[in-house]
């Protein structure tokens, strides 16, 4: 039936009531003001203009998610998510994606401060930040505390709005308040209280290979010199012993998840900001092959490249260092900016929110093998209760063909999975839960379905 | 060989795949008239909501059929002949086949009411019946009524609600799936139905249906005699068997598709399986036609061993299992558990003070084998329960280790100890000591 392909588009939605328009008019509103903020010439007033929206974006949106999850009673509310425009890719998501994007491309490449400390664009926005950073960090603004702060702020406000959401499950309340607890302490206070006491601005919430350059050799010589011999001794390791030892072990236990679903900030701002976009994902077995082809790609680069640094650094090789530098710096741009930061948030309306994660992140390309190889962790599926109905591949921000294996009664053994537990979440039949079994038989499937051995993925 | 199957539903296709596991050579085509590839009925209602498109209700990908050479064809079967072995369809030439499986599944029930043609009334079972649901209910509707009170019922009441359409349900029963759920577990759902701002009108049926001028359905008038405005009546009494093609074919037909336990027609080399067929020989507690994800998927499997196999294989309906959501509240249930309480059976059943959970197990009052599990609230193990009601297990002994069933996400509430508890209050002759709970590192 060709004509049900258009089914989803033609489906009534419900009208939207006045106070959710009122409460909604707050968050653009705030949007507007951020105009103002950046381009008026009065500096007080452009100023005031800053606060004035960051006020309006928190009482907007924490507001409306009151509103909107609040008055229902608890439970999965993923309706209608198909029929707006704004989470299936209509124009307002194409808008919200050029926005977050642009703002990307100016940030990287635009808003370096010139001699007179000028930074760009982000001028004003960056000034206006500057009674914070001199309070929290001891000196001026500059475009990274401006990212960071915007970032914090989208991570504990859509945060908020996670918890009202998915506020019927002590799995999602205990795990986006950790993941809130890890940017506002560990990737926000921290490191600009590092600063404040003349120390080396670290992240102890990052670890190589996802932050390489912590075990890059410059790295490592900066931190021991600047740390000082007790902090500085102290980062370097830190960042070896949890890279190298306690992500193994972790991994053993929990599987990823403890990392990219509860610690890592840039699965802090997808699981938050991007929750409104998980559907988005493309469950498509051509997908899987783009992810398999680049992701392990992204994560040979970069062990070779650390490796390299570090033969050069020895001295072993002189000529290796006008190699490996260039190298370095491609990495940075390439990954580290135009991957992670332009493509990662900038297509979170139009991709989903994990396509940095999915596609190049190489710390989860290493947790993942760890997880499909030596971890307990899997989800079980249970029984014969699965009705293929694909809530789960829906939900699934790492575009996993989930009821793939919930219908065959197979656990759900995947490098990829990220572990969030919205599949587990989002089942009307509760088929699906995240266990940490022994590992005999983990792959054991159900007796009480006969798989079909057809092949899904190859 | 080639095998004819007339049907893409749970049904057809598990017979499809289960065919060609075990025989990689036979030519297999799959016929419908519904829709062009196979899609999840249950999942019919999440399109609507919007949760879904209607690509993420399909189970495989489009590739699929063709990578393992499944022919498709989108057309209604008009006619079929067993002494040619050959099927008509509407678009296109007859299909010959070695052997044929009816599975037609089945069509919302309509009833005899008057005024039951009326734009805006309707069934919802089929694909066809979402894309006139779509369109029926764009616009101009404010109030709707639903005529029946079970599993789709319940799926519309939902559906409307979440569009902002108030919702009236007229349920026969004196509770809600009265002849399926005690009346604990119906008061639980009732909860959900209220919190919802669902109407239910009990012990109340559908007299008449009332168009306007333009032949829209205005209001309906109930058995107590009142007139309720409404602008779509889903009408959600049941399903029965699609019986077109086989009565064509002169297959024996009851209520469905007559076949014996190895599910063969009255005529040779065809077969019929899941909604659409009725067993001729039924076991004690089954049911002759059951219209179930679950059974359909068990008789496509077992038709497709008779097809492709030299031994014919019977249909064993084995442990009775289902599951559903009512709107927030989650159902599962294993065995049996009667609505009304039966002789020989003793029922324990725990119920949250304040939250909507419930647990409630049937076991005999002679061995104490436990005979069914309700669930309302709580994810229990499929594996578990299906093993313990095999074995028979006391349910002394399936309470103690109830820990080993506990299916709910980690860091959820832990309620054996309080379940526990209760059932040595109601049962003090038979107390138990919980062993097992749900630990982090076990599974």
């Amino acid at each position: 039936m060709d004509s049900s392909q258009t089914l989803t588009a033609d489906a009534p939605l419900p009208e939207v009531a006045g106070t959710e328009k009122l409460l909604l008019s707050l968050v653009a509103l705030g949007l507007l003001l951020l105009l103002p903020a950046t381009f008026d010439a009065d500096a007080w007033r452009a100023r005031w203009c800053f606060y004035a929206a960051l006020g309006l974006l928190s009482a907007g949106t924490l507001g409306w998610a009151a509103w909107k999850y609040g008055r229902k009673p608890p439970g999965v509310h993923n309706h209608n998510l198909w029929l707006r425009a704004s989470t299936s890719r209509g124009a307002v998501a194409w808008v919200t994606g050029l926005v977050l994007t642009g703002f990307y491309v100016i940030l990287y490449w635009f808003s370096s401060p010139d001699d007179q400390g000028n930074f760009g664009p982000l001028n004003q926005l960056v000034h206006a930040l500057d009674p914070v950073s001199q309070l929290l960090r001891n000196r001026p603004s500059d475009q990274w505390f401006l990212y960071g702060t915007f970032y914090t702020l989208a991570i504990l406000l859509m945060g908020g709005r996670a918890l009202w959401k998915y506020r019927h499950s002590p799995y999602h309340l205990i795990r986006t308040g950790v993941l809130m607890f890890f940017q506002l302490g560990f990737a926000f206070l921290l490191p600009g209280l590092l600063l404040a006491f003349q120390r080396p601005e670290f992240y102890f919430s990052y670890f190589w290979p996802l932050k390489p350059e912590y075990l890059f050799p410059d790295t490592v010589g900066y931190l021991l010199k600047d740390g000082g011999p007790g902090l500085g001794v102290f980062m370097v390791f830190w960042t070896a012993v949890i890279s190298l030892v306690g992500v193994p072990v972790l991994t053993y236990f929990f599987g990823k998840r403890w990392y990219c679903s509860w610690v890592c900030g840039c699965g802090g701002l997808a699981e938050t900001a991007g929750d409104p976009y998980r559907q988005l994902a493309d469950t498509s077995r051509t997908a899987w092959k783009w992810e398999v082809r680049i992701i392990y790609t992204v994560l040979v680069v970069i062990v070779l490249l650390t490796a390299l640094l570090w033969v050069g650094a020895s001295g072993a090789v002189p000529a290796l260092a006008s190699v490996t530098q260039p190298l370095s710096q491609a990495y940075g741009f390439a990954i580290g900016s135009v991957f992670s930061g332009v493509i990662g948030v900038g297509f979170y309306p139009l991709m989903g929110a994990r396509v940095w994660c999915r596609f190049g992140c190489p710390m989860a390309a290493y947790l993942g093998l760890l997880q499909k190889h030596f971890s307990r962790f899997r989800i079980t599926t249970n029984g014969a209760q699965c009705i293929s109905c694909g809530n789960c591949s829906n939900v699934c921000e790492m575009g996993i063909d989930v009821k793939q294996y919930a219908q065959r009664g197979e656990p759900i053994i995947r490098a990829s999975c990220v572990g969030c537990g919205m599949c587990s979440t989002a089942c009307p039949r509760g088929v699906l839960n995240l266990e940490n079994g022994p590992r005999e038989g983990r792959y054991q499937g159900s007796q009480l379905i006969h798989a079909d051995s057809l092949r899904i993925l190859s | 060989m080639h095998l004819v199957i007339i049907g893409n539903g749970i049904t057809g296709v598990t017979c499809a795949l289960t065919a060609r596991r075990l025989r990689p050579e036979a030519r297999i085509t799959l016929v419908s008239a519904e829709s062009a590839h196979h899609f999840s009925r249950p999942a019919l209602m999440y399109v609507y909501l919007g949760d879904l498109r209607y690509q993420d209700i399909k189970p495989y990908e489009d590739w699929f059929w063709a990578e393992n050479r499944l022919e498709l064809v989108h057309a209604t079967a008009t006619g079929l002949n067993a002494a040619t072995k050959t099927v008509q369809l509407d678009n296109g030439p007859a299909l010959s086949y070695d052997k044929l499986l009816l599975a037609t599944g089945s069509r919302g029930r309509r009833g005899i009411w008057p005024g039951s043609e009326l734009t805006g009334v309707q069934t919802f079972v089929t694909l066809p019946d979402l894309e006139l649901m779509t369109r029926d209910t764009r616009q101009g509707v404010r109030e709707a009524v639903i005529v029946g009170g079970g599993l789709i019922g319940v799926e519309l009441a939902e559906m409307l609600a979440v569009k902002g359409i108030r919702v009236t349900m007229l349920i026969r029963d004196a509770r809600y799936w009265g002849s399926v759920l005690p009346p604990e577990e119906a008061a639980l759902v009732q909860h959900q139905l209220d919190a919802h701002h669902i109407l239910t009108r009990y012990a109340t049926g559908l007299e008449q249906i009332i168009g306007d001028a333009n032949g829209r359905v205005r209001a309906v008038r109930t058995t107590d005699g009142r007139e309720l405005p409404c602008q779509w009546l889903g009408l959600a009494i049941g399903v029965e068997p699609n019986l077109d093609l086989a009565k064509l074919g002169g297959l024996e037909t009851d209520r469905g598709v007559l076949v014996d336990e190895h599910l063969q027609t009255s005529a040779p080399d065809v077969y019929a399986a899941g909604d659409c067929a009725q067993l001729r020989v039924v076991a004690q507690g089954e049911v002759a036609v059951e219209q179930l994800w679950y059974t359909g998927r068990q008789q496509g499997e077992t038709v497709a061993h008779t097809l492709c196999g030299a031994a014919p294989r019977p249909y064993r309906r084995g442990q009775w299992f289902n599951s559903a959501k009512f709107f927030d509240l989650e159902y599962q249930t294993y065995g049996r558990v009667p609505a009304e309480p039966v002789t020989g059976e003793l029922s324990f059943c725990w119920q949250h003070p304040t939250r909507a959970a419930l647990l409630r197990i049937n076991f005999r009052s002679d061995s104490l084998a436990v005979t069914g599990l309700n669930v309302l609230g709580l994810r229990q193990r499929h594996d578990t329960w299906a093993a313990w009601l095999q074995a028979g297990t006391p349910v002394t002994e399936v309470l103690a280790n109830l820990g080993a069933a506990n299916f709910d996400p980690e860091f959820f509430r832990q309620y054996e100890k309080i379940i526990v508890a209760d059932f040595n209050q109601q049962f003090p002759q038979h107390a138990v000591q919980l062993r097992r709970r749900k630990g982090l590192f076990r599974v």
